[in-house]
């Protein structure tokens, strides 16, 4: 029993102590609050996101505001126009931390509009 | 006593009412300030007419707007997506050549629905048949089962897709008859860089609009009618 | 000491084997990782042939998966003491076969980690989510089957189990000639023959799996199989062989008679380059009627020809599948009856495709899970046919 807390000591502290050192610091680009606190986004848009695609995918109901198109445009970072470019990119700061794989950009365009350029035709 | 109950249970109905009455219009309000849309109706079947005649053999005018419009690298290869490819056809009991551009001709019975195992490839409401790529799994069964090879599977890693069009490795992916311009109110980037104006868009439901009076006054012809899928693209001139 | 030596051989020997099992099943995982990586770009397949070597492969796998249980079935329900006593091998060789067929499926989807989704989002109208019903339910009927017959208390059912394992394998090969069925806007596929057809070539392929399995068997413990036993399967060999011959031949003659099926029939036996070849060479002559003869010709019809006749027709179920999937595919789709078409989407062209390496490696990768799986189970569990001396019935 003493060794077992006392290993589970051991594993807690170290823990602690990246914590404090690591938590992530994501680039949040413009920023600002439009559909709802910090807090609660951090608990929630993926929530968001989901009902979201699923309305606008199948039901064709575009609600501007809570578009993954909408994020990016505001949260991509001001030096490089991306959401996942850089480590500290707003949507990789956080999911790198946790360990939870983003699907979204393998499809959808991770940086502002207004850098993509229309690609030229081969 | 049970009559307490009653009379509360009774304010408590009015009361929530109220609230909703009061609510509602602020909901809609928020939604419509929000650029929320109403959605697909089902009172709508968006379809094409085209007039083959006017479609000049070496324009390529669609193909070009529909690559830059989608994001599309435009390749030729067999590994390369083409959402709508120009076709030459030549009778051959007597030899007259027509060209014309080939694309999901989004059928009311789509065989590409049918097929798929997880309900990724879907008709919306008002006729647009899709691919929702977060479902799509990669089987190509649908590619299989479409008779006009309207389908594509996206075989590398794109980058730097449209924001407006998402697409991705691993999944299939067909002309969407530009579901985002027409839910913003635009017509199709084919129809809308045709020059010759052989591509006529609009809603085959509506009774006012001009496709519904061409489609019923001049001759045209859905491909491979045989199959009876009742595609939302006609032809006119074939 | 003499016999320990032996002993101690052959368990090396049965290591090395499963080393190379392993080996093929780890080229299959490096296939899957660079498929994953750089997409289906470094397969052979493309947008005309959407459907390649790999499930060449799978179908071969799931349909010989189900034709092996036929020799189960001859046992359990219509009880015949030596196909009895063959029921657990039969089992376990369906059980192998199913695991590396869907394996191969599966991995080659182009995003397998979404494969949830397939239980998650069913569409009742899609014969591939049948099929994912179907394939679930034969893996854990064949379980219990397999239960019933190896633990005495559960004896009981085991005519139950067997008879509904019989039912389920002909759904199943029904449900897989239906995938392609069900095209009909496709020249080569479309056709009501393909279910009944699947279902006799099963007969044929499974039987042949069998026999190559339970000869090595026979070999690796230093038995000999009663030649009574060998003579009469190799009768129902050669009478599935023939039978498979004969719905091939029906398919393309129904084809023929349609006129508008003229220019796939004339690609497929005549014009196509590698598909008539692969079809007259590969599956006629190699996978049927030199099987016939080594089966049925006087002086032959030993052990060896007979393991010579079942190699063959496995082969000559590759030789078909091909023919049959990716020429199926290479015959330009007929979108304009009556018209010759020219696009830059292969519009009226036959549609080239060359299989790459990945292809093979992960359709040998499934052939390895189903060789592990057997490997381990047969010598861990006793799956060794028990013969009682051998009376007609």
């Amino acid at each position: 029993m003493k060794l077992l807390v006392s290993l589970l000591l051991c594993l807690c502290i170290p823990a602690v102590w990246a914590a404090e050192s690591t938590t992530p610091k994501p680039d949040i680009g413009k920023g600002g609050q439009c559909v709802k606190d910090a807090q609660w986004m951090r608990l929630n848009h993926m929530h968001l996101l989901k009902h979201q695609r699923d309305e606008t995918v199948r039901k064709g109901v575009r609600e501007e505001q809570n578009s993954l198109k909408n994020c990016v445009e505001c949260h991509a970072s001001l030096s490089n126009n991306s959401v996942v470019a850089r480590e500290d990119g707003f949507c990789v700061a956080c999911h790198r931390y946790e360990a939870v794989k983003i699907d979204c950009f393998e499809c959808h365009a991770s940086k502002r509009r207004a850098t993509l350029v229309t690609k030229d035709v081969k | 006593m049970s009559d307490t109950n009653t009379q509360r249970r009774e304010f408590l109905k009015t009361s929530l009412g109220a609230a909703a009455v009061a609510i509602a219009p602020g909901m809609l309000l928020y939604s419509t300030a929000n650029g929320k849309t109403e959605g697909a109706s089902s009172q709508v079947r968006w379809g094409m007419l085209i007039d083959t005649t006017q479609c000049k053999p070496d324009c390529n005018d669609c193909v070009t707007a529909c690559n830059t419009e989608n994001g599309l690298s435009g390749g030729k290869s067999a590994t390369d997506s083409q959402w709508i490819r120009k076709i030459e056809i030549k009778d051959v009991s007597n030899g007259r050549v027509t060209s014309l551009p080939m694309m999901c001709q989004h059928c009311e019975h789509p065989p590409c629905v049918d097929v798929c195992p997880t309900q990724a490839s879907f008709k919306r409401a008002d006729g647009i048949v899709l691919v929702d790529r977060h479902l799509c799994i990669g089987c190509r069964y649908c590619m299989m089962a479409c008779p006009y090879k309207a389908r594509s599977f996206v075989h590398e890693t794109l980058t730097d897709q449209n924001p407006d069009v998402p697409r991705g490795k691993g999944t299939v992916e067909a002309c969407s008859l530009c579901v985002h311009r027409i839910d913003k109110g635009q017509i199709p980037a084919c129809a809308e860089a045709c020059q010759n104006k052989a591509i006529l868009f609009g809603n085959l439901n509506d009774t006012n609009s001009e496709i519904y009076n061409k489609v019923r006054s001049v001759a045209s012809k859905q491909i491979r009618a045989d199959l009876q899928l009742n595609t939302g693209v006609r032809y006119q001139g074939l | 000491m003499a016999d320990l030596s032996a002993l101690r051989s052959m368990n090396r020997l049965f290591y090395v084997l499963l080393a190379f099992g392993g080996l093929a099943a780890l080229g299959g995982a490096y296939a899957v990782y660079m498929m994953e990586h750089h997409g289906h770009i470094i397969s052979g397949m493309n947008n005309q042939i959407v459907w390649g070597m790999p499930h060449v492969f799978a179908i071969f796998l799931i349909v010989a998966a189900s034709g092996v249980l036929n020799v189960a079935s001859i046992g359990s329900v219509f009880g015949k003491a030596i196909y009895k006593a063959r029921a657990p091998l039969a089992s376990l060789l369906s059980i192998a076969m199913l695991s590396g067929g869907l394996a191969v499926l599966m991995l080659d989807l182009g995003r397998p980690d979404r494969i949830i989704v397939a239980a998650t989002h069913y569409n009742l109208t899609s014969v591939f989510a049948w099929n994912v019903v179907l394939y679930s339910g034969m893996f854990s009927l064949v379980i219990v089957y397999l239960w019933t017959m190896m633990e005495r208390r559960m004896n009981v059912f085991n005519k139950a189990a067997g008879l509904a394992v019989f039912v389920w394998r002909f759904v199943l090969t029904t449900g897989t000639g239906l995938i392609f069925a069900f095209l009909t806007a496709r020249q080569a596929y479309g056709s009501a023959l393909l279910p009944p057809m699947f279902i006799v070539l099963s007969f044929a392929w499974g039987l042949a799996v069998f026999h190559v399995v339970q000869a090595v068997i026979y070999v690796w413990n230093e038995k000999k199989l009663d030649p009574e036993i060998l003579q009469r399967k190799k009768n129902l060999l050669g009478v599935f062989v023939i039978g498979s011959l004969y719905m091939v031949a029906t398919y393309h003659f129904t084809n023929m008679y349609f006129a508008h099926q003229h220019g796939f029939e004339l690609f497929i036996l005549r014009d196509g380059g590698i598909y008539p070849n692969l079809f007259w060479w590969g599956y006629v002559v190699l996978g049927n009627v030199l099987p016939l003869l080594l089966i049925y010709a006087p002086g032959l019809g030993k052990s060896k020809c007979v393991m010579a006749a079942a190699l063959l027709v496995v082969l000559g179920a590759f030789a078909l599948l091909y023919v049959f999937i990716i020429g199926g595919q290479a015959y330009p789709l007929n979108i304009f009856p009556g018209y010759e078409v020219s696009s830059s989407f292969a519009d009226g062209q036959i549609a080239s495709y060359t299989p790459s390496i990945y292809e093979f490696l992960l359709g040998f990768g499934g052939l390895a899970i189903a060789f592990i799986i057997t490997t381990v189970s047969v010598r861990v569990l006793n799956f060794m046919p028990q013969d009682k001396p051998y009376i007609s019935d």
